[in-house]
């Protein structure tokens, strides 16, 4: 076996490993990354400690902390699924990385689940970390919202992980590194995310409500502020991750 | 799935590949195979020798399942890659032109991960030590030299023990001592029964290496055979015959040679005086030379007598325009 004899017929690992596999590997090479943590972790945790110092949420609920934590989560799913995994896969198509492992057992579709899976599970470890400095800082949210939030979080991060795909596979490295970041930035500050879009300019806020951001900020709110489940955003969601899903596939191109 | 000893690794028929629409061409599509058609056996090494942008790579990638083609059939270990499944991919390994590993992986790891693809991998520590691999196994992708790079994205494509090897440039970047344990792991591999298909634009890749070389141009495959086959290939009728050699001499310009010569015997001045006879030379047609040079009063200046080259017989066929 360790000599380069007749090689015996090689059969792959089985699809529930492989995608595991993939999944696990793209996870830690995005935890080891210091850029992706500062804006998975760092930049968030910012976010929630300057809505709680300042007064841009007061009157929207029973406290600061309360309405901005829900936001927070939903900026995570962006972070990670949009412009976290979109630089990555940007980058991975540049180097051919894609190329090679599709030619692997893993294939195209296990190597899309492994991404969808790290993503899962960076977003699983932020929501563990934001939650626990959140109650640290007197966060207290609806029992009855978790459910439907972690739900609405992770229709979130297939909406975002969609779109983050549909730009990397589209466009340059470079281009898709400034498009995922200053999206993060725009968003995150006027697309209703952490900031309510009542709170918006009015001009904004009829736009808002339809943006992937807006949607899933205002469901996530509705959740954990009231356990309640905003169908109109959650379908809003399911229809971004559709169209942008359809047009990844359409239009990413491999090299 | 039907496992046949007797398929060969890798057969394609016709095979024709279109790129586009482009821009540059008004919108049209550009084809970049127009009918390549070959056949690669297990336990041989099969070289697509070709210019840059002959359409070698665009051919492998067919077969590799990373293009669609546009028309024709490829048969890989009996299989169309087109709809073959994870089954087919871990019998074939990789190694692409620009290697496809990513830069902030640290050679052990990425190389762990690959394996844990396959139900039985090459062990890892015997291939890391072949390819000498654990020399750098703690500096990362993007600070490896291109020596190094490759014998990873080598090891990346062994690691899953394939049947078939594709390999695109593979000694591109090596150093002289990368390029021989390569080569030496190459034809050990060709010899335990794998079917190996390089592509290279150095025809000195292809003296050493294959057992069998097409030659590829303009999208097509315009010559094929052994190495020697190749060699033995007439510059002049493209027929096989003689081991062709050329005569290469300095004398007075302007000589008149043809008539002196038989036959199949190709005689050029390249510059005033600087004469080459290229053709399946025999003592007859040296003799006939000489025996012409003394008639006549000549004694060339300088003279040698070489054996051809695949470059040679490359440039032959595909021209020796830039393009």
């Amino acid at each position: 076996m360790s000599t380069a004899a007749i090689p015996e017929t090689q059969q792959p690992a089985s699809l529930l490993r492989r995608v595991l596999l993939q999944g696990k590997y793209e996870a830690l090479t995005m935890l080891r990354n210091g850029e992706q943590l500062i804006l998975a972790v760092v930049l968030p945790l910012l976010a929630l400690v300057g809505l709680t110092v300042t007064p841009f949420l007061d009157g929207m609920g029973s406290s600061r902390i309360n309405v901005a934590v829900p936001g927070i989560l939903a900026l995570c799913a962006m972070s990670t699924a949009f412009t976290g995994q979109g630089i990555a896969t940007g980058f991975d198509r540049r180097y051919g990385v894609l190329r090679f492992l599709s030619t692997t057992p893993l294939g195209r579709g296990g190597l899309i689940a492994g991404k969808v899976l790290s993503v899962l599970v960076v977003l699983c470890l932020q929501v563990v970390v934001v939650g626990l400095v959140a109650l640290a800082l007197g966060w207290q949210p609806t029992a009855a919202g978790w459910l439907p939030g972690l739900a609405l979080l992770a229709l979130g991060a297939a909406a975002f992980t969609s779109l983050g795909l549909l730009v990397a596979g589209t466009v340059r490295p470079e281009a898709t590194l400034a498009i995922t970041n200053l999206l993060w930035i725009l968003l995150g500050a006027m697309g209703g995310i952490v900031i309510p879009a009542e709170r918006l300019p009015a001009a904004a806020q009829a736009v808002v409500h339809f943006l992937p951001s807006g949607a899933l900020g205002e469901s996530m709110r509705a959740a954990f502020l009231g356990g309640a489940v905003n169908g109109g955003a959650a379908l809003i969601l399911l229809l971004w991750t559709v169209i942008a899903g359809a047009a990844a596939i359409r239009w990413f191109k491999w090299n | 799935m039907v496992r046949s000893p007797q398929s060969p690794a890798l057969s394609i028929h016709g095979l024709i590949k279109d790129v586009g629409p482009l821009s540059s061409l008004d919108g049209k599509m550009l084809r970049v195979v127009s009918g390549v058609s070959l056949t690669a056996e297990r336990g041989q090494v099969t070289a697509l020798l070709g210019a840059n942008g002959a359409g070698k790579t665009t051919t492998l990638e067919c077969a590799q399942g990373l293009q669609k083609r546009t028309g024709g059939s490829i048969s890989l270990l009996g299989q169309d890659p087109d709809t073959a499944g994870a089954g087919l991919r871990s019998r074939v390994g990789v190694m692409l032109q620009d290697g496809g590993l990513p830069p902030s992986a640290r050679p052990i790891p990425l190389l762990r991960h690959i394996a844990g693809l396959y139900a039985r991998p090459w062990p890892l520590e015997d291939l890391v030590g072949r390819l000498g691999i654990d020399t750098f196994s703690r500096t990362s992708v993007r600070r490896l030299s291109g020596g190094q790079k490759q014998r990873l994205a080598l090891a990346a494509a062994l690691i899953g023990r394939p049947e078939v090897l594709f390999l695109d440039e593979p000694s591109a970047g090596l150093d002289p001592q990368s390029r021989q344990l390569v080569f030496d792991l190459i034809a050990e591999l060709r010899d335990g029964g794998m079917g190996i298909i390089l592509t290279t634009h150095l025809m000195d890749d292809a003296q050493r290496l294959a057992d069998y070389v097409y030659i590829i141009d303009g999208g097509r495959n315009v010559a094929e055979g052994t190495v020697q086959e190749l060699l033995q290939r007439s510059p002049v009728t493209g027929q096989a015959g003689g081991h062709v050699r050329t005569l290469l001499f300095e004398a007075p310009a302007g000589l008149d040679l043809a008539a002196v010569l038989p036959d199949g015997v190709d005689v050029s001045e390249a510059r005033a005086g600087s004469y080459a006879v290229t053709g399946a030379l025999t003592p007859r047609h040296l003799s006939a030379l000489a025996q012409w040079w003394e008639a006549n009063g000549i004694m060339p200046a300088s003279m040698s007598l070489e054996a051809r080259s695949l470059e040679d017989v490359f440039l032959d066929i595909s021209g020796k325009d830039i393009r």
